[in-house]
């Protein structure tokens, strides 16, 4: 799964194709098997993959991402309330939303590079935060959230059948969008983003935004425009945020504003940086990594520690119990922290780095060979602000 | 008249607050060239030691209420109050005033340990990189403080004496219309007397002189046989300390809760690239100048003309600023100006 040299990429994605359609079997012995989990994995594999689109390759850190995000889950809930509960229309409408979203801001933001880009497109997103929390509550429903309601017109809908009772729900030509069917249709995406990220990586476009992150100086000097480029890089990656957003919209039918806090852009940010900014497979690593351990580290409490840790003897379960409990349950960020950090220190490439270089100490002690540089695994190199 | 004044006074409030954070963020970034995403949290440490100072010195034993004589009464005394009777009462009064200097150390001592155990190994990394570890770092400490103190905000009270409002318009002879409580006007003069002593530090003392020296051309500065990589380090601290007592004096304002650093980082950073990074002077400026405008945005007058403005006039001002002179109100040129 982890060989990526251009030459068998159909292999890749046959392979991962296999993989992500299979993801509720093999997921089944960590206890990772339920659909509600498997849609999040997707979800948040399309928006790191995307992001990964323009600081992995160009090396932008955009501090901003969930605006698209969340920009993307309104315009899903919106064509639910107004055109009809079929998922491809606000799909669509989505990605679309979120890569104008995407053009407004990186026109601006990208007259800037290094930190100045990191804070511009910071601020547009905290904007968008506070304005989708105040002024546009006609439009977001403030801190409520928007959602379905029974007045909804849903145009399209209404031609063919009368309003039933209760709300409706989403569905692809009435194949319900929630539990299975629901990961699958995200999962199909996933294949999809995933894809179009790979051809994004191996195309003249890719090599040129790589050229941009380890050079832009240079790139400028023989005459290239970079603009454009990266443009387009952000376009993509926001586009891809806005799919994103809007499947989150398919398997549940709300949007608020929360998605788009800063925090959340923070969050895409640990994803990528986990699984390895740059690489092909990383990001969605890290994306299944946090939300995996988000899961199961939250449904820890101290109850449930004492039941574990019974065999323990009785002072020391308590104390153990106690400091445990720092780290799961509600304290789950503060592991999150520290396994970032620990990885920002030690291992600046993300876990793929991790796999790389077991595999290169593997491979030295088998057959003295060097670590082959596998096409698909870019060092981050070092870039001046 | 009165309420453009009163949208003032509010503003350089506020705008005490962005400066003193971004003062800090300032020197730790001219002086180490670190992007301190951390120092967000250092200014929350800095309003928990205010909250633990208040918990230590409330604690509290069962007195019996002798005014109660028909049923054996009691109600929680702190022991201070027990022990020194009014003293002990003074002191929980004053326990904002006892936390900055409870602070001082405490606040050096984080600074300290943050920069021996942390920062100084990103001095070489890109930008992103010491971004992304103080953010973590942030979240780290913010978590650490959300599971001992929990999630909601706690409030301190300001001293007894000061809770009330000085009638400022009068002291101008402009009636009696403009009133403001009197803590604000404390925190608002204490957070000019801090900036200034930051800056006479720099100007004045040799020690300050061999910082700046060293903020022109660390290389030089060291070849002179000067540890400056020292010198830094206690900058770092005194950056944390600086932001430690902005958080302490803050607490009567707003009741500190655990993400009030990440608000208050946010806006900071702003600040700092408004003012033109690695310009102190700039960061101060641009710290009060903000704070106004907020201020002035958030008036009702305004709000009417352009709804939302208030929310947004921070980040629109960054946005502009970046976009047409990027190097800052005032900051030099040639440096960071990509």
């Amino acid at each position: 799964m982890f060989n990526l040299s251009p030459k068998n990429d159909t292999v890749t994605m046959a392979i991962f194709a296999i993989a992500v359609l299979a993801m509720p079997l093999w997921l089944a012995p960590i206890g990772a098997s339920y659909p509600d989990l498997l849609q999040k994995f997707a979800i948040f594999g399309i928006f790191a993959v995307g992001y990964n689109i323009l600081f992995g390759l160009t090396g932008y850190l955009s501090f901003g991402h969930a605006a698209f995000l969340g920009v993307g889950s309104y315009a899903a809930v919106w064509s639910f309330k107004l055109v009809t509960m079929n998922v491809l229309p606000a799909v669509l409408f989505g990605t679309l939303i979120g890569g104008v979203f995407a053009a407004l801001i990186g026109f601006v933001s990208l007259r800037r590079s290094g930190i100045y880009f990191s804070i511009l497109t910071l601020a547009f997103a905290q904007m968008s935060y506070n304005l989708a929390y105040s002024v546009l509550t006609p439009i977001t429903n403030g801190e409520t959230g928007l959602q379905l309601t029974q007045q909804d017109p849903r145009i399209i809908d209404s031609l063919f059948v009368a309003a039933g009772e209760g709300l409706p729900s989403t569905n692809l030509f009435g194949l319900k969008m929630s539990g299975y069917p629901g990961f699958y249709f995200c999962a199909v995406l996933l294949i999809i983003a995933f894809f179009i990220s790979l051809r994004i990586f191996r195309s003249p476009f890719g090599l040129k935004l790589l050229a941009i992150k380890s050079n832009q100086v240079r790139m400028n000097y023989t005459g290239f425009n970079t603009r454009p480029y990266m443009l387009i890089a952000f376009v993509v990656s926001g586009m891809y945020a806005g799919l994103a957003g809007s499947l989150l919209a398919v398997t549940d039918p709300l949007a608020g504003a929360e998605r788009m806090q800063w925090t959340a852009s923070g969050e895409v940010v640990l994803m990528t940086i986990l699984g390895g900014a740059g690489t092909l497979v990383g990001p969605l690593l890290g994306a299944g990594i946090i939300k995996y351990f988000e899961n199961i580290f939250s449904a820890y409490n101290d109850q449930l520690l004492h039941q574990m840790l019974a065999f323990l003897p009785d002072g020391m379960e308590g104390a153990v119990v106690a400091l445990l409990g720092l780290f799961v349950g509600e304290g789950w960020h503060l592991t999150l922290g520290i396994i970032f950090m620990a990885i920002v220190i030690f291992l600046p490439g993300g876990l793929m780095e991790g796999i790389r270089r077991i595999g290169g100490m593997i491979q030295k002690r088998g057959g003295g060979k060097k670590p082959e540089q596998t096409g698909g695994v870019m060092r981050p190199t070092e870039q001046e602000g | 008249m009165d309420a453009i004044l009163l949208q003032v006074l509010n503003g350089l409030d506020k705008g005490g607050a962005y400066a003193l954070i971004a003062l800090g963020l300032t020197l730790v970034f001219g002086t180490l060239g670190v992007v301190n995403f951390a120092h967000g949290a250092v200014f929350m440490i800095g309003a928990f030691c205010a909250v633990t100072l208040q918990k230590v010195l409330t604690i509290s034993m069962k007195v019996r209420d002798k005014s109660v004589t028909f049923f054996e009464a009691y109600k929680e005394t702190p022991y201070l109050e027990v022990w020194f009777g009014e003293w002990g009462t003074m002191m929980i009064d004053y326990v904002v005033i006892l936390s900055i200097l409870l602070a001082i150390p405490v606040m050096l001592l984080v600074g300290l340990v943050m920069e021996r155990g942390l920062i100084r190994f990103f001095y070489k990394r890109p930008h992103a990189e010491q971004i992304l570890v103080t953010f973590g770092l942030a979240i780290v400490l913010q978590e650490i403080i959300k599971s001992f103190f929990g999630a909601n905000p706690i409030p301190v009270a300001a001293p007894e004496i000061v809770s009330g409002s000085a009638n400022v318009g009068a002291w101008f002879g402009l009636g009696d219309a403009l009133v403001y409580p009197w803590w604000r006007l404390i925190y608002l003069a204490s957070s000019l007397i801090v900036i200034g002593l930051v800056f006479s530090f720099l100007q004045f003392t040799t020690y300050g002189m061999v910082v700046r020296a060293g903020m022109e051309d660390r290389e030089t500065v060291g070849l002179l046989g000067i540890n400056i990589q020292k010198r830094f380090t206690i900058v770092f601290g005194m950056a944390a300390v600086v932001a430690g007592l902005a958080g302490v004096m803050y607490t009567p304002i707003l009741p500190p809760d655990y993400h009030m650093g990440m608000d208050f980082l946010v806006l900071s950073f702003v600040v700092v690239v408004v003012g033109g990074m690695g310009s102190l002077p700039g960061a101060v400026a641009a710290g009060f100048l903000l704070g106004i405008l907020q201020s002035f945005a958030s008036m009702n007058e305004v709000k009417q003309i352009i709804p939302g403005i208030d929310q947004i006039i921070i980040y629109l001002v960054a946005v502009i600023i970046l976009l047409v002179r990027p190097r800052g109100l005032m900051g030099r040129k040639g440096v960071m100006e990509t």
